[in-house]
């Protein structure tokens, strides 16, 4: 099924390994986001399957096509790969009107001029640019820019797109917009996507599975539901959705919240890893903390230090011993006032050591 | 409060007396000469005779010089930018060795003033007595030398020689803004290098070779140098040494004054007209190709060649810039010229303290270079500041006229100076500083008006007006907040418009060479007139002190604004 392979895949700089024995599979028509803070390596892994960086090890495979081997001393040019690609910057050419940049393709490829025509109009049809066509690229917003890019991926219709943060030059409406029509025309040309971005919720949106990479090695490879769900690291952890990590010590055989008078109910389960630990972590997002009432035996004491209203959300920031949580909830009307005791219900809880 | 507002809008403040000095200043020292040309071009005893100046422009011998001009000038353009274009690709976008250090030597033809350069071909390749050309003589045991110097193609090579680093510096710095995102779509999308050199980076980069190929163009029509030392010798004359040969040689008569202003039209029309052009390709054509993740661009692995062509570089450098240098001191050292330059018994430093501390003419030229280029550099700085100032920042009425007025300068070439200043500085209008250094004076800071609008235009940009704004909104008035927060910001603007003045106008030739006295020789005046008066080795040894001159003050220049900027 895999259709994509990237098998122990190594990049060196000098003495910098910038991607670091990476194993990926990736399926036909599957869109696999490569997510990860600058300088993880995600832009270094998508520029390699391009073939404009050298591997320093390992291999990249397409099918049955062998694209990039040191060892077999083996690399496959990027013209001769067959890709679409579209980069951050647009990269459409200023000189050239927007019919002949979707049109520079498939003139390279030496097809008879009707063939050349019908698919360019084709992909212009599909990206809405049919009507501007003779026009110049500068004339277009940078949305426009990026549709030309996207089409020009298009027209030589390929088995895989690869995107270089796309989206991320355009305006957060706009992002939102282009996201969805690339996932369309996913579906109308059956492309596998590799998509690099920096940004969560493009990737939780767009992607069938999502790698969260740090520094060069691979964290986690999951569908994103699972990746939010059960995040493997605190790295994954952080970097998927706002997250509180709460400094936990264990005081007489119970789990206190550092500084805390109270222990932890017992009612919340810990589990093993984290119980020879003098110091750990409670990982919780902000959304999944709710207040509750001293009555609750899993109730939490603390502190209301901090209350902003967001408009959809409130925000508290809530003191517990010496540790700060942050709790949004969208209950305008009740929850507590700034100064007042306050009771946390922890949904859903992780619980990770300090170094993990 | 109305009373208030009219007061504030119509009054004559400060800013309208800036204002007025610096038209006037721009009118004195650069308008009112262009027109005096224009003037004496076309109106014959007061009155306009277009047809006159048409049969002047006939001439044969004027219209063999616009032909010389026009022809040596696109010979010159094409010659640099190829080499310039080609060593420029050859720095960015391939894996030749050593690129960066490559890139810098590329720029030293910039220190060398053409005319020297003129000069040591003249002592390598001229036809009889060149040391090459004798060489190669001797070796064959032929009478045909291997190339005559004193020619059409001798004038253009040694022209691109020292100019296309203009080309270079504009292309590199496309090459290297560009994005490379651009070229790697295009390569993606299947095109391999040569295709996407040709359809993809070629044109991306073309409004700059076009602009610095333009430059060029404009610098050869109006050169003096190269085409002196070269050419007369043969009756090669173009424009400048043209209108040089009429004032000099018939002493101001009315006819060569009138065939001067007439060739000094057309090059004022030309340049006008390349300045024009210029300004179209870069506003029509300059498309917005900076990229925002920088990532190297590819590079074009030479493989085999990477060596040979290093050693072709180097051999350029050599051929172009060492040798002639070389040849300069060696035969500035020997006792008489014609004596075996490789003989380190014919060599000695006595030239060179002779003509640095005991010979009048060239201690003279020293000393009148370096007083000139200081107070030049200083007036124009200064004049540059408060004018840039004027027309960048400050809201006046009648700034439009600045404007204008602040274009004339860069198309107004130096021979076509030095004439617009000796009509109007000689007399005739009331003051008569033919003769004297003051005339020199006046016809730099015109000539070098250019560079420091240029330069401190540039710096003034870089200021936004928030900051003035953000000072006098603090309480202080309008002279505190120029002192205090525009003057520190623009300082890096001033410097190295001062330099930009001050080491041109000490190598100076074109303008200087129709304006001297026998004490107001310059440097360039002195090794010119030295070499034409026979004394060859004396010229040659000034030419290597000017040499050392440059050198240290391009170092100076190099110190000072790496401190600046750190």
């Amino acid at each position: 099924m895999s259709y994509i392979r990237l098998i122990n895949v190594t990049k060196k700089f000098g003495d910098v390994t910038a991607v670091d024995n990476l194993n990926i599979e990736i399926g036909k028509g599957e869109c696999f986001s490569m997510l990860g803070p600058s300088g993880c390596g995600k832009t270094t892994t998508l520029r390699m399957v391009a073939g404009f960086e050298d591997l320093s090890d390992g291999e990249v495979w397409v099918g049955d096509r062998l694209l990039s081997s040191p060892k077999k001393r083996h690399y496959t040019p990027p013209e001769h790969r067959n890709f679409g690609m579209v980069f951050q910057a647009f990269a459409v050419w200023p000189h050239m009107n927007i019919y002949e940049n979707v049109a520079f393709p498939l003139r390279l490829r030496n097809l008879p001029s009707a063939e050349i025509d019908k698919r360019t109009k084709d992909a212009l049809t599909s990206t809405n640019l049919l009507k501007y066509a003779d026009q110049s690229p500068a004339d277009l917003s940078g949305g426009g820019k990026q549709r030309v890019a996207l089409a020009r991926a298009l027209a030589i219709n390929p088995d895989v797109m690869l995107l270089d943060e796309p989206l991320s030059s355009l305006d957060p409406h706009l992002r939102e917009e282009m996201r969805f029509e690339i996932k369309d025309l996913q579906r109308k040309y059956g492309f596998s996507i590799i998509y690099v971005t920096h940004d969560q919720s493009e990737a939780m949106a767009l992607s069938d599975r999502i790698m969260v990479m740090k520094l060069g090695v691979m964290q986690q490879i999951a569908a994103p539901l699972d990746i939010y769900n059960n995040p493997v690291n605190k790295f994954v952890f952080s970097f998927i959705g706002v997250s509180n990590f709460t400094d936990m010590e264990w005081r007489n055989g119970q789990a206190h919240i550092k500084g805390a008078s109270n222990a932890l109910p017992n009612g919340i389960i810990i589990p093993d890893k984290v119980k020879g630990e003098e110091i750990f972590n409670l990982a919780s997002r902000p959304t999944e903390i709710t207040f509750t009432s001293s009555t609750d035996p899993n109730g939490v004491q603390g502190v209301v230090l901090r209350k902003s209203f967001l408009g959809e959300i409130i925000d508290y920031l809530v003191q517990v011993g010496d540790q700060e949580i942050r709790v949004q909830t969208g209950r305008r009307d009740l929850g507590p006032a700034i100064g007042e005791v306050c009771y946390l219900n922890f949904m859903r809880p992780f619980w990770y050591r300090v170094d993990e | 409060m109305a009373k208030n507002t009219i007061k504030k809008d119509s009054g004559f403040g400060v800013a309208q007396l800036i204002l007025m000095i610096s038209i006037a200043i721009l009118v004195i020292f650069v308008a009112w000469p262009v027109l005096l040309i224009l003037f004496n071009a076309f109106f014959v005893e007061g009155k306009f005779n277009s047809i006159d100046f048409y049969n002047v422009l006939t001439e044969p011998e004027t219209f063999q010089a616009l032909k010389n001009s026009f022809v040596i000038a696109c010979m010159t353009t094409v010659g640099s930018v190829i080499v310039g274009t080609f060593f420029a690709w050859l720095v960015t976008r391939t894996d030749l060795p050593y690129k960066t250090f490559m890139k810098s030597l590329f720029l030293v033809p910039f220190m060398l003033p053409s005319f020297i350069g003129a000069l040591a071909w003249k002592m390598l390749l001229s036809p009889h007595s060149g040391y090459i050309n004798k060489m190669w003589m001797d070796l064959f045991n032929t009478t045909e030398p291997l190339f005559n110097i004193y020619s059409y193609a001798g004038i253009a090579l040694v022209e691109v020689m020292y100019l296309f680093p203009f080309v270079f510096i504009q292309v590199c710095g496309a090459l290297e803004r560009m994005d490379p995102t651009l070229e790697e779509s295009a390569r993606i999308s299947g095109a391999g290098l040569l295709t996407i050199t040709r359809k993809i980076t070629i044109p991306l980069v073309m409004p700059s070779i076009m602009s610095g190929a333009l430059l060029i163009m404009l610098y050869s029509m109006a050169h003096f140098g190269t085409v002196a030392v070269l050419g007369i010798e043969q009756g090669i004359y173009n424009i400048p040494t043209l209108i040089y040969e009429k004032i000099h040689q018939s002493a101001g008569s009315f006819a060569s004054i009138r065939t001067g202003t007439v060739l000094a039209t057309v090059l004022i029309a030309s340049a006008a007209l390349i300045i024009w052009t210029q300004q179209k390709i870069l506003s029509k054509g300059h498309y917005q190709i900076i990229g925002g993740k920088s990532f190297r661009p590819m590079e074009l692995k030479l493989r085999g060649l990477r060596y040979p062509l290093l050693f072709f570089c180097l051999a350029y450098i050599g051929f172009t810039i060492v040798l002639p240098t070389v040849v300069i001191f060696l035969v500035g050292g020997v006792q008489t010229y014609g004596l075996s330059i490789l003989d380190p018994n014919n060599l000695s430093l006595d030239n060179y303290k002779y003509i640095l501390f005991e010979y009048d003419v060239t201690r003279d030229a020293i000393w009148n270079s370096v007083t000139l280029g200081l107070a030049a550099a200083f007036i124009t700085m200064f004049a540059g500041v408060m004018i840039s100032y004027v027309i960048v920042k400050m809201k006046v009425r009648g700034k439009g006229i600045l404007e204008f007025l602040g274009m004339l300068p860069f198309s107004v070439p130096g021979s076509v100076i030095a004439l617009g200043v000796i009509l109007a500085w000689s007399g005739a209008y009331g003051i008569n500083i033919y003769n004297t250094v003051w005339i020199i004076l006046v016809s730099y800071i015109a000539r070098y008006m250019a560079f420091s609008l240029k330069a401190n235009s540039a710096a003034l940009e870089q200021v936004h007006d928030s900051l003035m704004e953000a000072s006098r909104s603090c309480g202080a008035s309008m002279w505190q907040s120029l002192k205090d927060i525009v003057i520190p910001l623009v300082k890096p603007g001033m410097i190295s418009a001062f330099f930009l003045i001050f080491l041109p106008a000490l190598r100076e030739l074109t303008v200087s060479i129709m304006l001297y006295a026998p004490t107001t020789r310059t440097i360039g005046v002195a090794i010119y007139t030295l070499n034409e008066d026979g004394e060859t080795v004396m010229s040659t040894a000034l030419a290597g002190i000017a040499l050392i001159l440059i050198v240290l003050g391009q170092m100076l220049i190099n110190h000072l604004t790496k401190k600046a900027s750190e």
